[in-house]
């Protein structure tokens, strides 16, 4: 059985939005649109977006990383969000564990929100539907679109190529090496989503000196170096020893 | 959601895609925008382009938002009688009348008095045309961006090796081992760094970044080395001598490419003391930098004429010559010069601990040694020499504005070139890399005119507006040595100016200092606002009358695109299309995209009709220039000689015949030659085939060392992008600044700076790299201003262009001020809290955001977050206005009178770069009962005629047919 | 999590409806085996029943405030299996069926006798139905506090505690004001209904209590470290990404004070239990409806700030996301 996910390599995320604003363009036109946004130009703007970039500081200073933190609909394995919807709106399609929301269905009880750990779910505050990310179903299958282009709208657009996607459950695709090798993490494991969308974490290359490495034999100030400094008739213990 | 696939293939509507290039910034990538029914539906990054390779970044993918935004102007727009500028009284008109209102105002001028007719442009991309516009008008009062953005990088660099960071050059990821960011946020290379950025950190690099802050990039680097800002040279000046010391620095390539083991005369009396000794060897006078130089010859202790071959000279020495004189290698001197810079030193400075410093050395040193590249690719340097294989140390840099941001900055920026130079990077695998037309001469052959004599009535100016001056006899000034352009560019105050000094001209202007002008064009720059520095007073000076109650500043036109808060000043308002609805090039006569392995420009076409009545601007130059009878816009007989500007683009050469314009590629009449060749009359579609981007691939031999690359300086000789063939050598000593010291001295016989200013001149035009502190900070009581307060780029912003953005400005919609917890806390002042921020100059109340990746010493805000009242078309009460605020509010254009004079610019003082991070601050805890918005407030703007409504709520939802429109 | 009025009239008042027709159950079945005096069928359980059904309406009024799309709320019957909110919403329409059949079966009087036992007790046609409305009723809270028991990681919802006190706050309103009621149309029933009412509050007393302890010692297993996956002592947002708020921060949260907070817990538990108490004796006392019914009102309101404490003090482990602007 194939799951569709994301993942997600902190470890070159530099908090670009790219993702925010790509998703946002691309669905908002589209059979997950429209994605309200209110107050556009007033106080308090707020809209409707199925990704969001979150910045965390670790650690104090001068040991402090920053953390940029992109987070979507994580398309769990045990969606919570799933079994409690009433009307069968909210849903995980068999073919590819993507959870999906029918807008035709959904009546907009907001429950679905409510049990979803993640707090990636959100309400559209006009059509009054529950919306979410899609992982771009409408991308990914849409044969007139290139090969390449197959691939969710931020996943396109990160420039840091910090979102992979493919298929989890399958050992060999790219990014569950990945998840294997550079040890990709699911958020909140306590709860038992099994989400389907992994982290991967910081990785740090650092150097080490040797000191071998600064006594060099290749010392260019050698050459600059002169002959002997001190005549050849300066004294030496030869003018002065009695043996 | 239902069958979400099957709806979205038959989604209804007529489908486009067309290619263009972007300008929600000024990187530039390639874009492909999705049209239904004509509305923008979706722009992603175009996979085939070199730049972006498909990716876009946060700005582009909001490219939507920009086109259909409400704070769009569609009118060309005149201020109404009576009411005054700054008020906002507009009255639409049409462009006939627009286009009479300059013709009758301009013409005048040109007849009279060209230089009263200012031009000056913003963050734009045209810098081609509108210099040319200027040139040919005969106005010297033209500059765009450079002199308040990174002029330092530029010039401190071309200065060095002849080429630089900005766009003319960048850092070898692909190669590189190690990585040292200094100073950088989000620059013009913004989706390129990303994504070399991520591949680099995937390929095993280390990435060190230097920065007081720790935000974007600097986020995923391996190690962060907080610094206070303006001590960068410090820094770099210790490690410097840390790698002499050690002897991890690249002799050969010193030797042979650099000056350093070129003897300068040292003999205090001598007449030629501080220049290069020279032999007596004939030079060709056509030449540009004779190489007639000598070294001091290990073997036989002797000098000899330099690059001998078989000679290998000393770096190291006092040598005297058969004549007498003293001498000494400039290697040398520059151990002499960085002894005193010991990491110890610097580590009270810069509040980097001394072993850190050691560190960063070493590992700078080691890794440029020993992780050596040896490319199989054979390459014939300028001397005539083979080589088999091309080296490259892998050791890269980047930095921007944080090290040239500072009026310290050329001599950091120096400083950091040499760094650069001594462990052997230069235009090689790995390290810095040239981006075409770079590397330069230096300088570059670029001249202003030398006098008032290159101004003269109905005549284009007799030279260019910019350029790059070689010795003192190069500047702009007349008998007195006093300035003739308006911002004092290429004048003593600041010799090397070479971008100008935009951050002046309208102070300048408003004083009559050095004389008054009548018209002021500023084109896509907001100088009411974010940057201008001292923003309050220039907005006072905008609108300032003299007794006779006329305008300081008679006559302002602003071509714009949105009621930015510059509109507001305008006298008339000329709307410009978006980036979506016109012609436009990115062309090599400017700063094109190119890439290391070669040349690359681009064009834009529009994907979209223009809105209401918006014009580009290039049409209304093109038109301007006609009726100005301006000699390039017009033919013999005085018809107008383009239709329109992809008529120019098409046709104009730079001199009947020369086969260059303004584009490089698909020249020639059937397209089948490039940079240079006769006009093409398909070369848009020739463009448009090929996803708006040309791209010349050199050979391999032709891609690095290209200072000292026989075949590449033939190459480029050819194609016309320069003039002469010779090597560049990296100037590690600087004759050109020891050239105008010696005039400051009273050594020469040419221009001689006036005599408050020769100290000054002195003092900075050291020709090697030093440390002092940035000139604001000397002239600050630092007890009582004890912080540094800088800003800082977001990546979803660009300056106050996207808080008209719908999706944007919910990303950053107010600004905090950054202030470590440590700092906040000894003033009183809890997370979130209203604070005052105030310098020598001014006060900002804004919230206070406590973060603990930054240096205690330092607070920042982000760039341009914080609107005047009304501005972009937001509701008064807007996040942006009521708790957003703008630094530039601390931080004046002109330094506290000193010893230099009174109205000095805060400037680098051989460059004119504006000194935006160098103010010092205090900072305290806003009462209670203080209003709770960010201070200083302004009148609100009233929304200017033509421009469109905002909706209370918004569901965008491209084309016209589309369901669930709302 | 942000209290939603619209929940919080929903579960109190079809709390009411349910605990009225417990009371008018219990009441029915104690006369059925002659323990209490029989009652007017009309005047008594038909308009006892209407006042039930009425506060189920107004309930169900309520829950149409929170659907975005009410027209479809049909669709929500559908996911028995595996919603407690469609469940919810399939008890409550039978469980208003059945009042509305007990009521006008009473109403007009449309009962016989079943079966008569040797004792003299006696099964008829409306007990029947009130038995059935009685496990729907008892079906119908269990529901109500599964929505709420079933979210695992809202730990403050996540336990029995929840059903029982939703049982408990709704029996107990409902015998409150069927005190009242009987005061003026079944004198004879007025303390039979005031000392269960009396029992059933100090139950409730207890068990809620016992929740509030329980909460206030939770230790949420979802922290910082775990939404982010990374292990760090100090880790600290410093951004959410958007600064207008969203759904995100408007649906989770309370965004009131602490201190008011607590002000609320203590205006429930005042107004919930000593306060509906004293003024049900004393209108026991007196014989007061007025007392009595301004027990029911004041202990109404109680349940209110109950419900929206309840809410509020709820930690969604989403907030974690959500904490700087
Ligand atoms: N998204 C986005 N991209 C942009 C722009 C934009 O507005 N938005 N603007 C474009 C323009 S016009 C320009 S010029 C470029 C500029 O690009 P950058 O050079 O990256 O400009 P800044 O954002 O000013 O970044 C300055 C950095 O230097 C640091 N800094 C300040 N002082 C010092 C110092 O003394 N030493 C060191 N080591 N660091 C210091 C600051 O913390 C900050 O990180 O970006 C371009 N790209
Ligand atoms: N405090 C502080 N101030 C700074 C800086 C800093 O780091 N700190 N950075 C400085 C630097 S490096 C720079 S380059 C400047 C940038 O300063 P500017 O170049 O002035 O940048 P903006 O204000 O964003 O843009 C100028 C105007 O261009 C308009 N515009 C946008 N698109 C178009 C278009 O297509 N056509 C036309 N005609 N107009 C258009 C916008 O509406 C805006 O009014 O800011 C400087 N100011
Ligand atoms: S992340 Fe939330 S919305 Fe997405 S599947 Fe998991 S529980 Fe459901
Ligand atoms: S809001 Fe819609 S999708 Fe969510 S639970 Fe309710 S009906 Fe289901
Ligand atoms: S996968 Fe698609 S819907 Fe999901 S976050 Fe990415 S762009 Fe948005
Ligand atoms: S686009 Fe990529 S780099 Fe940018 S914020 Fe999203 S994940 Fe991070
Ligand atoms: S980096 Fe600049 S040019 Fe490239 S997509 Fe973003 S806004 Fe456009
Ligand atoms: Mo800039």
């Amino acid at each position: 059985m194939t799951q569709l996910a994301l993942v997600i390599d902190l470890n070159v995320c530099v908090g670009c939005h790219a993702c925010v604003t790509s998703c946002k363009e691309w669905n908002t036109s589209g059979p997950a649109g429209s994605m309200c946004d209110d107050n556009p130009y007033g106080k308090d703007p707020t809209g409707t977006f199925f990704n969001r970039v979150q910045t965390y500081e670790i650690g104090e200073f001068p040991n402090t990383e920053t953390l940029h933190f992109p987070k979507s609909c994580l398309h769990c394995e045990d969606p919570p969000c799933v079994p409690v919807c009433p009307t069968g709106a909210s849903y995980k399609r068999k073919e590819d564990g993507i959870i999906l929301v029918d807008y035709d269905k959904c009546i907009g009880c907001r429950y679905c929100s409510w049990a979803c750990p993640y707090g990636v779910r959100e309400i559209d505050e006009h059509l009054k539907v529950m919306k979410k990310c899609t992982l771009c179903v409408d991308r990914i299958y849409d044969e007139t679109l290139p090969e390449a282009e197959r691939k969710p709208a931020c996943v396109l657009a990160c420039p840091t190529s910090a979102r992979l996607f493919g298929d989890v459950h399958d050992p060999e695709s790219a990014i569950s090496v990945t998840i294997r090798e550079e040890g990709g993490y699911q958020l909140m494991p306590e709860w038992g989503t099994h989400p389907s969308n992994h982290y991967l974490p910081r990785r740090k290359t650092h150097q080490h000196i040797h000191e071998d490495e600064l006594q060099r034999a290749d010392n260019p100030l050698k050459k600059e170096q002169r002959g002997p400094s001190t005549p050849i008739d300066a004294p030496t213990l030869d003018d002065s020893t009695s043996w | 959601m239902k069958n979400s696939v099957k709806t979205a293939i038959a989604s209804e509507g007529r489908i486009e895609v067309k290619n263009t290039t972007c300008y929600m910034c000024a990187c530039r990538c390639g874009i492909r925008v999705t049209l239904r029914d004509g509305e923008v539906r979706y722009i992603q990054g175009n996979p085939e382009h070199p730049l972006n390779k498909g990716v876009i970044c946060a700005k582009g993918a909001s490219g939507i938002m920009k086109q259909y935004s409400p704070a769009r102007l569609t009118k060309p727009l005149r201020r109404k009688e009576g009411a005054l500028r700054g008020d906002a009284q507009f009255e639409p008109i049409s462009w006939d009348e627009a286009f009479q209102i300059m013709e009758d105002r301009l013409k005048p001028l040109r007849e009279t008095d060209p230089k009263k007719f200012a031009l000056f442009t913003g963050r734009d991309q045209m810098q081609a045309l509108t210099g040319l516009f200027a040139k040919q008008f005969g106005t010297p009062n033209y500059a765009a961006h450079g002199g308040f953005c990174s002029v330092n990088m530029a010039a401190g660099m071309i200065y060095t090796i002849g080429g630089s960071f900005w766009e003319f050059g960048g850092p070898d990821l692909d190669r590189a081992k190690l990585f040292i960011m200094i100073g950088t946020a989000e620059d013009h290379h913004s989706n390129p760094m990303k994504i070399a950025l991520s591949n680099f950190k995937r390929n095993g690099g280390r990435f060190i970044s230097i920065n007081p802050v720790r935000t974007g990039y600097s986020a995923i680097a391996d190690e962060w080395v907080p610094i206070k800002p303006g001590t960068d040279g410090a820094l770099i000046l210790a490690i410097i001598h840390e790698l002499i010391l050690t002897g991890l620095f690249d002799r050969e390539f010193l030797v042979q490419y650099t000056n350093a083991a070129e003897l300068v005369s040292t003999d205090e009396a001598s007449d030629d003391f501080g220049l290069f000794v020279r032999t007596d060897i004939p030079v060709d006078p056509d030449c540009f930098d004779p190489q007639d130089r000598v070294w001091w010859d290990r073997h036989q202790e002797k000098a000899v004429h330099s690059r001998t071959e078989g000679v290998e000279p000393r770096l190291l020495g006092e040598f005297k010559l058969s004549d007498g004189r003293h001498a000494k290698p400039s290697f040398q001197l520059l151990k002499e010069r960085v002894e005193q810079y010991t990491p110890e030193w610097a580590e009270n400075i810069t509040g980097i601990p001394a072993e850190t410093i050691k560190r960063l050395a070493h590992e700078m040193g080691i890794t440029a040694r020993d992780e050596l590249i040896e490319l199989p690719i054979a390459w014939t340097d300028a001397w005539g020499k083979d080589h088999d294989t091309i080296t490259g140390n892998p050791v890269a840099f980047h930095s921007m504005r944080g090290t040239a941001a500072h009026s310290n900055g050329f001599q950091t920026i120096r400083a950091l070139s040499i760094l650069m130079t001594i462990l052997g990077t230069i235009d090689r695998p790995g390290g810095f890399r040239h981006k075409a037309p770079f590397p330069r001469p230096i300088p570059p052959c670029a001249k202003t005119p030398k006098g008032p004599e290159g101004v003269k009535p109905n005549t284009p100016l007799g030279g260019m507006p910019l350029g790059w001056p070689a010795d003192p006899d190069d500047l702009f000034v007349d008998e007195q040595g006093e300035p003739v352009r308006i911002d004092k560019a290429f004048s003593w105050e600041f010799p090397l100016s070479a971008h100008g000094l935009m951050h002046n001209a309208i102070t300048n202007a408003w004083r009559g200092d050095p004389y008054k002008i009548d018209t002021l064009l500023i084109f896509m720059a907001n100088m009411a606002w974010n940057s201008s520095m001292n923003t309050a007073d220039v907005r006072k000076m905008l609108n300032d009358k003299d007794e006779n109650g006329e305008y300081k500043i008679p006559y302002i036109i602003v071509a714009d695109a949105f009621q930015s808060e510059m509109t507001a000043y305008a006298d008339l308002i000329l709307p410009d299309t978006t980036y979506l609805e016109r012609h436009d090039v990115m062309s090599m006569l400017d700063r094109p995209i190119s890439e290391f392995d070669g040349p690359v420009d681009s064009v834009r076409i529009p994907v979209v009709p223009p809105t209401g009545d918006c014009k580009p601007f290039q049409e209304v130059l093109i038109e301007m220039g006609y009726r100005l009878k301006l000699p390039a816009f017009t033919d013999k007989d005085g018809k107008r000689k383009y239709r329109n500007y992809p008529d120019f683009i098409v046709n104009y050469e730079t001199e009947p015949g020369s086969g260059i314009g303004f584009l490089a590629g698909w020249r020639g009449q059937g397209g089948e030659k490039f940079m240079k060749g006769e006009p093409n009359p398909n070369q848009w579609e020739m463009y448009e085939k090929n996803n708006c981007v040309y791209q010349y691939h050199l050979p391999k031999s032709y891609q690095y060392m290209r200072n000292w690359n026989r075949g590449y300086l033939n190459w480029a000789q050819e194609h016309r992008l320069m003039r002469y063939a010779e090597p560049i050598n990296i100037h590690l000593y600087s004759e050109i600044l020891m050239k105008f010291r010696r005039a400051a001295q009273g050594k020469t016989e040419g221009k001689q700076p006036p005599d408050h200013l020769r100290k000054r001149v002195e003092t900075y035009f050291d020709p090697l790299p030093f440390y002092f502190e940035p000139l604001e900070t000397q002239l600050t009581d630092k007890q009582k201003y004890p912080l540094n307060a800088i800003t800082q780029r977001p990546m979803a912003m660009y300056h106050s262009w996207d808080s008209q953005n719908a999706w944007l400005r919910q990303i950053h919609t107010y600004n905090f001020m950054h202030v470590h917890p440590s700092t906040a806390k000894a003033a009183q002042i809890e997370d979130g809290d209203w604070m005052w921020a105030e310098s020598m100059h001014g006060k900002v109340r804004c919230l206070a955001r406590y973060s603990e990746a930054v240096e205690p010493g330092t607070i920042w805000t982000w760039n341009a977050v914080g609107k005047s009242k009304g501005a972009w078309r937001l509701d008064d009460n807007a996040n942006e206005s009521e708790k957003g605020f703008l630094l530039n509010h601390l931080i004046a254009e002109e330094l506290p009178a000193h010893k230099a004079g009174e109205h000095i610019s805060n400037s680098d003082p051989i460059t004119g770069q504006a000194g935006w991070y160098d103010v010092r601050v205090r900072i305290y805890k806003a009462n209670d009962d203080e209003e709770k918005v960010s201070f200083p407030q302004f009148n609100a703007m009233p929304a200017l005629p033509g421009t469109g409504k905002t909706k209370k709520w918004l569901a965008f939802f491209a084309g016209i047919f589309a369901k669930g429109k709302p | 999590m942000h209290p939603a009025f619209s929940v919080i009239f929903l579960t109190t008042l079809i709390g009411v409806g349910q605990g009225i027709f417990l009371a008018l159950f219990t009441g029915q079945s104690y006369s059925a085996v002659e323990l209490l005096p029989t009652q007017d069928s009309t005047r008594f359980y038909g308009n006892a029943a209407f006042i039930a059904l009425g506060f189920l309406i107004g309930g169900l009024i309520a829950s149409f405030f929170h659907l975005g799309h009410p027209e479809r709320a049909w669709r929500a019957a559908s996911q028995w299996r595996t919603s407690w909110l469609s469940r919810e919403v399939i008890v409550l329409p039978i469980m208003m069926g059945l009042v509305f059949i007990y009521a006008i079966m009473h109403h007009f009087g449309w009962d016989s006798v079943l079966l008569t036992t040797d004792t003299g007790a006696q099964l008829s046609l409306t007990l029947i139905i009130a038995t059935l409305g009685m496990f729907t009723t008892f079906a119908l809270f269990i529901c109500t506090g599964m929505v709420y028991a079933c979210l695992k990681f809202l730990q403050e919802w996540h336990t029995p505690l929840t059903i029982i006190n939703y049982t408990l706050f709704g029996t107990a309103s409902g015998f409150i004001l069927m005190t009242a009621f009987a005061n003026t149309s079944a004198p004879d029933l007025m303390n039979f209904y005031g000392i269960w009412a009396s029992i059933i509050t100090l139950a409730v007393f207890v068990t809620r209590s016992a929740s509030l302890i329980r909460n206030a010692q939770i230790k949420h297993k979802s922290t910082i470290q775990t939404a982010i996956g990374v292990r760090h002592s100090r880790i600290q947002q410093k951004s959410m990404g958007f600064m207008g708020g969203s759904v995100n921060t408007r649906d989770f949260f309370h965004h009131v004070s602490l201190i008011f907070m607590t002000k609320m817990k203590w205006i429930f538990m005042v107004l919930v239990f000593p306060v509906p108490l004293m003024l049900l004796w004393m209108g026991m006392e007196t014989h007061s409806t007025a007392l009595l019914f301004a027990a029911f009102v004041v202990q109404y309101v109680g349940l209110l700030a109950e419900r929206w404490f309840f809410f509020a003090q709820a930690n969604h482990p989403q907030n974690l996301y959500y904490q700087t602007v």
